[in-house]
């Protein structure tokens, strides 16, 4: 299977952990990023996400390359899923294998906060009492430049 | 002729996903989203989105040429 997907089907864990398994590997560590119901007193009915989905790819696969430079024996796949969400159901889903289970968990927890920096993907939140793109509305992220840090070559 | 791809709220002031304009020299990307608002309308928080030119990060005084994709991207929210 590709190791840096976005789809819009149910995410099937084994399959990205199938994926990074290794003779070398003494640890997978994996993360798997699911649908909140409450945040603060906001009550999530459900979700929608949408991707600018080539570019999306390349960004997954552009964080599979950073990992692989600062762990080198790392082998990393990420599935993220797009389209209508419930609550529990599973929106991403990294497992990253290693020799060594302290870089396991480094890298993986590397690839989840790297994907809220530099992949092209936006969730919708459909509350109880209305909706909301997330990321746009409160002007809390800005990009002086144009874009996120170390991602233009 | 350039494609412009707008995504999540920007989409959604825009009323479309894609608009294509025409060039007839190059120009940088600041120049794009000038075009662009002159199209659609002002976009509220576009000073605030990432920019891509063929699926690539750039920055708002690079280049665009005939042909090229240019996405305005909002603050990003996966995971």
């Amino acid at each position: 299977m590709k190791m840096f997907k976005i789809t819009s089907e149910p995410i099937n864990n084994q399959d990205v952990i199938d994926s990074v398994a290794h003779h070398n590997a003494g640890a997978i560590s994996v993360f798997i990023g699911t649908v909140r119901e409450m945040t603060g007193q906001k009550q999530t009915k459900f979700l929608h996400y949408e991707a600018y989905v080539p570019m999306a790819e390349k960004q997954l696969e552009r964080i599979g390359t950073e990992i692989q430079e600062k762990w080198p024996s790392a082998i990393t796949a990420i599935t993220h899923r797009i389209g209508t969400l419930q609550i529990s159901d599973i929106a991403v889903t990294i497992a990253v294998s290693t020799p060594h289970r302290h870089d396991a968990f480094e890298a993986s927890r590397y690839a989840i906060e790297r994907i809220k920096e530099i992949v092209p993907i936006w969730k919708k939140e459909h509350y109880t009492d209305g909706e909301e793109w997330i990321g746009n509305q409160k002007g809390t992220t800005t990009y002086p430049a144009g874009h996120p840090e170390g991602v233009v070559k | 002729m350039i494609n412009i791809l707008l995504f999540a709220d920007l989409a959604q002031q825009a009323k479309t996903e894609r608009i294509s304009i025409e060039v007839h020299s190059p120009l940088n990307v600041e120049e794009v989203r000038t075009l662009l608002q002159n199209e659609v309308g002002k976009l509220s928080g576009i000073e605030n989105a990432l920019l891509a030119v063929n699926e690539e990060y750039v920055e708002l005084t690079d280049q665009v040429n005939d042909g090229d994709t240019v996405a305005f991207i909002p603050p990003v929210s996966g995971g």
